[in-house]
């Protein structure tokens, strides 16, 4: 039993990123994000994913830029620090330790050295109540410091962070709890309070949900639970105060915000229609209709000219001030309910899961970014509550990937169900997922489990049913059909006293097929569909089975809901071990013998990982998360880990995610993982966010190109590697134009500088030989960590490489013997 | 609180006219309300809005508006006339033509010297106002089109008036055109129409606010001439507008039926740069607001849905109370309908018509009753000329229906009723000196007939078979001689009490046809009186919602009404917003006062306790489901009936059966034209 503390918890991939308004930087370039535990940084012209900002070791959930350089920007999480960051190198400058969890953060150019926060006040968490403070950054060159000196603003507070705002220049502060909206004046410390009723007699519903300030005039705009948007005026009078009143949103408005200059008011809420209303203008307003999911966040650009807005579908959409959208970063799609399985893609390595209403949404965990939607419904969604519609609520992927089952159904809360099994197969032309065969009435109920069998020359679905059977679904068993279309069809059905199927799986090698009835576990032959054995540990019904891999293939698991987790020995058909255990969730490693059971007990999720040859837990975590895990996946890692901990070799080859209640998507990381991370991060440089023109292309590539040599071919020489060209370029770029020589002169020689010559033609193989070695390093690299005997070999393949090396020397000093410097010469000679 | 065979009256057809015109006076606090029928009327702002004043209106003539000078109001209309009246006397006084053909506008200064009126034919004529009439003195530059809108500057020495498409600055010492601001058309189809600028406001500063039909409120600056800003307030148009005094706030009314408010505020606080920001919107009304007027501490609207409406600023008032509640007036605040108690009658006054009613009857028992006979409209009479009729009365024996116009006061003798075989009528011959009355009222035994005339004087005329003789006046001693609007007769026939509009309730012995006393003046006017019948207490009800008992015989109140000052009426009482309107007695329970506004019918019990403001006011459901003996320790003096609504009379009939005459405002509504169609959410 190792309780590791080098492995913990971490939102890392597929978190969300409408948690907070993002912000866009001062120059338009880069649109932040909160996602998880790190801070995204995101191009607002490509739409890519940058880098992000990992430090935090808790849930972000507030960022702002610095007032004082707007190159920095400042993060505040759960885990009771604020960073301040250099977000275009990603680089951490400073933490600050607070101490205690902080919610939201607030800063104005007005105070300097000072941030608020939201802090949570009450020693319990079911009785919520936040604090806003202020805390004065002491000046300290260390890394981390702490501030301790912190004064509260206000314990009248609301939870969302958009019901505070910060007023003209900093002056005051507004935020608004309930039915109460609070003004702080800084300058005289006093706060004027303003109430509305709850209700009035038209049924208006008052309570605040947004707040925001006019960034010249000293008017505050609120946003109301019925859609109303209120603009106070007046407000350091008790009574003379006065507000007027614009009526469009139909349910409670979300978020406002000002555009910069003060001309435009933003607001958005459940239409996911983005409103700009003209400010002073009464009713005068544009929409932007049909953007997505209801509007959480707006934020504009200190220019004004980008708006971000951020959306419950988990998406940031960039939209420019002509009401245009330009860009749209999608996260992974959480509706209220995963209904499928998590999965992974065989092919793409992507998460599958339910996304938007209707499709399959393919999301790639390592590069955090949504891959596609699939339609598997194919009709339209009507966004209402309240109707019946079709939702995919099963899917699964043959072992390559080549094909994938999904079923859909409708109707479940009335009786009359409808379903469709619906096999799609995967084509290479298209490179996705097309429909092969629907089956309308695969069974006469409701559909609970379906898995393909895992044998790389047949491919098998088997589906069980509420109905009691349970059938298997071979392609183009059918003769009937047309030769060149292979369509899906019966191949058996099989039943056991008429008792329901609650689960099925295929063994490794698909030779086995298990099915659960009830409390027993058939153990079917798929090649002659004969039942073989059956397996039985009263009392409880099965709940999940899983066959072992590799080593440990003999071995079956089951779960059962009067917690039980037993063990079958197959060769013996005798149960192994069992232990009484709640397990929610039985996810197998499919690359190692490792199986994760999720437990749930007295309110907090325990995780084992254990061998099914081995009694012994491998890893066990207590207290994962304080909710039900249901759904839980292992994603093969893009290169393997060589952790030789007993505890995070589990890690090693996989990396589990789970998703809770909450609809978060966690996952473990280890420590080693991390500093590697946190390292390269830092190696990273400003050219890779440098848009890509024409210009950057021709000087871009050459450099790069030129880096590889260096770093690949030399990595002992000493000796700066310059190759013609780039020296040319440098002295144009780095002379100052009045004393260039005209243009026509600089010409063919500029020109002449791109030209491939002779030797770079030769060069071409020479470099591939390189790459090739180079890849060849780098596993031997890896192993070294290990094993110090490869060290000698290493340093065998610096040996070798060096006759190569002079040979590539003798090549560069040939060229620069080549070079023309009689332009040098001739302005040289143009001075007098 | 015994029971009673109710007549729940539904077929008097009443109507109120729209409301055309408001203008108020800050001085005196009142507001003045002209409608459409031609009816002026004046309310006190002060004393809950009570109705002080109606000088009934004529057929075909239109008011368009009205202007206070100093405590002298002037109306002028579509007719080319300009009118002043006599508000003590409530009638008009003179009428002079302003020879411009009809008159759009009417716009008194400040200083209270001149009038200006903007004409049809496009002159803006000015009228200078002397001791007791006005002057033409001359016109400003004639213009092309006619002047819709007239608005002084408050230093009296220019004159902004809109018109067709725009509006002009005059100078009034030369009388000469200063500046000519355009305003812009419409867009789309509206372009080709006219832009008309139903009103404007020219403040002190120099700003001049116009509302037009384009649904734009636009700022305009004097100097220059130029557009400072423009709101657009509605899709229709912006009708009438109204700054306060203080020029911080402004109210623009819509023919959507919406006030929208500006206010004149400083964007940054603190500091001195104010601006116009749009603020509030109020929708009280379903038609188009023809009128607002922003007093003190509310605004005030009118339009043709013929309703008042007060909305208070809640920023201006110092203390929340009843009296600054939002306050919808639909109905006059006096009786429009009279009965005759021992024949079952009932006289429906309209503007320009009476109609006579004899009750329906009905036969069963229980909460409704089968009807045997329905009721009968016995008689429609037509008045004779054009003006319309200020009061009416139909004798408690049914023979005698007196109505009185502004001019003229008539009577008819209703014959042979009781046989209702042969119905003919003489108009008696009157004598002269009952020329005309305020206020009219029959004795119980319907000998005599008391008519309030001119310096609160009653004149008091003998009716009999052959005729009606004036047998002679009641003065009172001294006091003030504002009109009458109350007259009550005791039953013994000894007693008549008259309360005028200063408040003054005079008390008569009509044996010795001399003063009585004088009950001491309250500072809240006197909505409705009676006299006991058999203590001849002296019952009133005031604007406030007060109540008070005088004893005629000791000359002083009675002991209930001083243990009712001491102790203090119930708070759900006092936050009543209609005054009652009618005090009855039961005769058959001498300890039963029975009172009635536009919401409820109440009897007060004066044997039992007064309310406290802890116990419950409306108690009849509790006391319901209590045993027989504990109800005594909860009942108190004040019952209430809330079953019927929008009351216009309710009268004890001498067979103890109620009257209680309904007019339902759906009724009211639906019978309006057709407001603007608007859009609805989710419609």
């Amino acid at each position: 039993m190792v309780e590791t503390s080098d492995i913990r918890v971490v939102r890392c991939g597929g978190s969300k990123v409408n948690l907070t308004p993002p912000i866009i930087s001062s120059d338009s370039r880069f649109v932040l994000c909160t996602s998880g535990d790190l801070v995204k940084v995101y191009s607002t012209r490509t739409e890519e994913w940058l880098h992000s900002l990992q430090g935090h070791t808790n849930q972000v959930t507030g960022i702002t830029l610095n007032p004082a350089n707007h190159l920095q920007v400042y993060s505040c999480s759960v885990d009771g620090t604020v960073k301040l960051w250099d977000f275009i190198d990603g680089i951490l400058i400073k933490t600050f330790v607070i101490g205690c969890p902080l919610f939201a953060i607030y800063v104005s150019e007005k105070h300097t050295g000072v941030l608020f926060l939201h802090v949570s006040m009450a020693t319990d968490s079911k009785n919520e109540c936040f604090q806003l403070v202020s805390v004065h950054l002491p000046k300290s060159a260390e890394q981390e410091v702490e501030a301790k000196e912190m004064s509260a603003v206000s314990s009248h507070i609301s939870k969302n962070p958009s019901c505070t705002a910060f007023g003209r220049g900093g002056e005051y502060i507004a935020f608004a709890r309930h039915l109460q909206l609070n003004v702080y004046f800084f300058r005289k410390q006093k706060t004027y309070s303003f109430s509305l009723k709850a209700t009035d007699k038209k049924g208006a519903k008052n309570a605040f949900t947004c707040i925001a300030c006019h960034p010249t005039d000293d008017c505050i705009a609120t946003g109301h639970e019925d859609g109303k948007i209120r603009l106070w005026r007046n407000f350091i009078h008790k009574k003379e105060y006065t507000y007027s009143t614009q009526h469009w949103h139909h349910n409670a408005v979300n978020t406002l915000c000002f555009t910069p200059e003060g001309t435009h008011l933003l607001s958005g809420g459940i239409e996911s229609v983005l409103v700009q209303w003209q400010y002073g203008a009464g009713n005068r307003k544009e929409f932007l209709p049909r953007l997505g999911g209801s509007i959480l966040h707006i934020s504009a650009s200190s220019d004004g000219q980008l708006f971000c807005t951020s959306h419950s579908d988990n998406k940031i959409t960039v939209i420019e001030s002509s009401f245009k959208v330009c860009g749209v970063i999608q996260g992974l799609v959480k509706g209220d309910a995963v209904l499928t399985d998590l999965m992974i893609d065989p092919r793409s390595k992507a998460l599958v899961l339910n996304g938007k209403p209707g499709h399959l949404q393919f999301y790639s965990l390592l590069r955090d970014k949504h891959l596609y939607n699939l339609d598997i419904v194919q009709q339209e969604y009507i966004y209402e509550a309240g109707l019946d519609q079709f939702e995919v609520v099963k899917a699964a992927f043959d072992i390559k990937g080549s094909w994938l089952a999904t079923v859909e159904e409708r109707g479940k809360k009335s009786s009359d169900l409808e379903f469709f099994l619906k096999l799609w197969a995967f084509d290479e032309r298209t490179q996705s997922f097309v429909l092969n065969t629907t089956i309308t009435a695969a069974h006469t109920d409701r559909i609970i489990s379906m898995c393909f069998s895992s044998s790389e020359e047949t491919t098998m679905l088997v589906t069980a049913a509420e109905d009691s059977q349970f059938k298997a679904w071979c392609q183009g068993a059918d003769a009937d059909t047309q030769q060149d279309q292979n369509f899906w069809s019966c191949d058996f059905v099989g039943s056991y006293h008429k008792l329901n199927p609650t689960n099925c799986s295929f063994s490794a090698d698909s030779s086995l097929l298990a099915v659960s009835f009830q409390e027993v576990i058939t153990i079917w032959s798929p090649d002659t569909w004969e039942m073989l054995t059956t397996l039985c540990q009263p009392p409880g019904v099965i709940r999940d089975l899983c066959f072992g891999r590799l080593s440990c293939s003999k071995y079956l698991l089951g779960t059962t809901t009067k917690n039980l987790l037993c063990c079958w020995n197959l060769l013996t058909c005798e149960l192994e071990w069992s232990t009484s255990v709640d397990v929610s969730k039985l996810q197998p490693d499919p690359f190692s013998e490792n199986v994760a059971a999720f437990s749930y007990q007295s309110k907090h999720t325990d995780l084992f990982v254990f061998k099914p040859s081995e009694p012994r837990p491998l890893f066990t975590n207590k207290n994962v998360c304080s909710e039900k895990v249901h759904r839980a996946v292992f994603v093969p890692r893009e290169e393997p880990l060589n952790s030789c901990d007993e505890s995070t070799q589990w890690l090693n080859r996989s990396q589990l995610y789970f998703l809770t209640q909450n609809m978060d998507l966690l996952t473990f990381s280890t420590a080693t993982e991390e500093d590697r991370m946190l390292s390269s991060s830092k190696q990273l440089v400003i050219d890779d966010s440098v848009a890509v023109t024409p210009f950057y292309l021709l000087l871009g590539k050459h450099r790069q190109q030129q880096q590889k040599l260096n770093t690949q071919s030399h990595p002992v020489s000493d000796k700066p590697q310059q190759t013609q060209g780039s020296v040319t370029i440098k002295e144009l770029l780095h002379t100052p134009a009045h004393v260039l020589p005209a243009a026509s002169v600089l010409c063919s020689m500029f020109v002449n500088s791109f030209l491939i010559s002779n030797t770079g033609v030769q060069q071409d193989p020479l470099r591939e030989e390189m790459d090739s070695e180079k890849e060849e390093e780098d596993s031997e690299e890896e192993m070294e960590a290990c094993d110090s005997q490869q060290e000698l070999r290493a340093q065998g393949s610096v040996d070798e490489v060096t006759p190569k090396l002079s040979k590539a020397q003798e090549r560069e000093l040939k060229r620069v013997r080549k070079t023309d410097f009689s332009w040098m010469a001739g302005l040289i000679d143009s001075k007098p | 609180m015994g029971e009673f065979k109710v007549h729940r009256v539904r077929f008097f057809d009443y109507m109120p006219s729209g409301i055309r015109a408001l203008a108020f006076n800050r001085d005196i606090e009142r507001i003045a309300v002209a409608r459409m029928d031609g009816s002026v009327e004046v309310f006190h702002c002060s004393d809950r809005f009570f109705q002080e004043k109606i000088i009934p209106g004529r057929e075909q003539c239109g008011i368009e508006g009205l202007s206070w000078v100093g405590e002298r109001l002037f109306s002028a209309g579509l007719n080319g006339g300009i009118t002043e009246y006599d508000l003590t006397n409530q009638k008009v006084k003179y009428t002079i033509d302003a020879y411009g053909g009809p008159i759009w506008t009417i716009a008194g200064n400040q200083q209270g010297t001149h009038l200006a009126v903007g004409c049809e034919d496009g002159t803006v004529k000015l009228f200078e106002v002397n001791e007791d009439k006005i002057q033409f003195e001359r016109n400003l530059d004639r213009q092309k089109s006619r002047i819709i809108s007239l608005s002084w500057h408050p230093s009296g020495s220019k004159i902004a008036a809109g018109m067709m498409d725009m509006i002009q600055i005059f100078n009034v010492e030369t009388g000469h055109s200063v500046h000519r601001l355009l305003a812009d058309r419409g867009v789309g189809t509206s372009r080709s129409k006219e832009c008309v600028v139903w009103s404007v406001v020219y403040l002190s500063d120099g700003t001049i606010i116009s509302g037009d039909s384009v649904g734009m409120v636009k700022l305009w600056d004097d100097q220059t001439g130029t557009l400072i800003k423009s709101h657009n307030v509605t899709k229709c148009d912006v009708l009438a507008l109204s700054v306060s005094q203080n020029e911080d706030s402004l109210v623009a009314g819509t023919s959507e039926g919406t006030v929208v408010q500006f206010q004149f505020i400083s964007m940054v606080l603190g500091k001195d740069d104010k601006e116009w920001v749009r603020t509030r919107t109020f929708k009280n009304h379903t038609h188009d607001i023809r009128a607002v007027a922003e007093i003190t501490t509310a605004v005030v609207s009118g339009g043709m849905d013929a309703q008042l409406v007060v909305r208070p600023l809640l920023d201006k008032v110092e203390v929340r109370s009843a009296a600054s509640a939002l306050r919808k007036i639909h109905f006059p605040h006096r009786r429009l309908v009279s009965c005759a108690r021992k024949s079952g009658l009932m006289l429906f006054q309209y503007p320009g018509h009476l109609e006579l009613w004899r009750l329906g009857e009905s036969e069963g028992k229980g909460s409704s009753l089968f009807v045997k006979r329905n009721p009968e409209k016995l008689l429609h009479l037509k008045v004779k000329g054009e003006d319309h009729i200020r009061c009416s009365a139909v004798s408690p024996c049914g023979e005698w229906i007196v109505y009185s116009t502004a001019s003229k006061l008539r009577e008819n003798t209703l014959h042979g009723l009781k046989h209702f075989l042969f119905l003919f009528f003489q108009i008696s011959k009157l004598p002269m000196v009952l020329s005309s009355a305020n206020q009219l009222c029959f004795s119980s035994d319907s000998s005599h007939l008391f008519s309030a005339s001119a310096q609160s004087s009653v004149h008091i005329a003998s009716l009999s078979q052959s005729g009606c003789k004036f047998v002679g006046t009641l003065k009172p001693k001294s006091g003030s001689h504002q009109a009458i609007h109350l007259l009550a007769a005791s039953e013994d026939g000894k007693w008549l009490a008259s309360a005028n509009s200063d408040h003054e309730v005079h008390i008569y012995n009509l044996q010795t046809r001399k003063a009585h006393c004088t009950v001491p003046v309250y500072s809240s006017a006197v909505t409705a009186m009676g006299i006991h019948p058999t203590t001849n207490c002296l019952f009133m009800m005031y604007a406030d919602q007060q109540m008070c008992e005088y004893s005629i015989e000791q000359k002083q109140y009675t002991d209930w009404s001083r243990t009712v000052q001491r102790k203090g009426l119930h708070r759900f009482w006092m936050e009543r917003d209609t005054p009652c309107l009618n005090v009855m007695f039961n005769p058959q329970n001498p300890s039963h006062v029975i009172l009635h506004d536009t919401y409820m019918l109440c009897i007060i019990d004066q044997s039992l306790p007064l309310p406290d403001d802890k116990t419950q006011f409306y108690n009849q459901l509790t006391l319901k489901s209590l045993p027989e003996e504990q109800r005594k320790s909860h009942s108190h003096a004040f019952k209430v009936c809330k079953t019927f609504k929008d009351i216009l009379c309710v009268e004890l009939m001498s067979d103890q059966s109620l009257v209680v005459v309904e007019r339902p405002l759906e009724d009211v509504a639906s019978q309006l034209p057709a407001p603007i169609k608007q859009k609805k959410f989710a419609t």
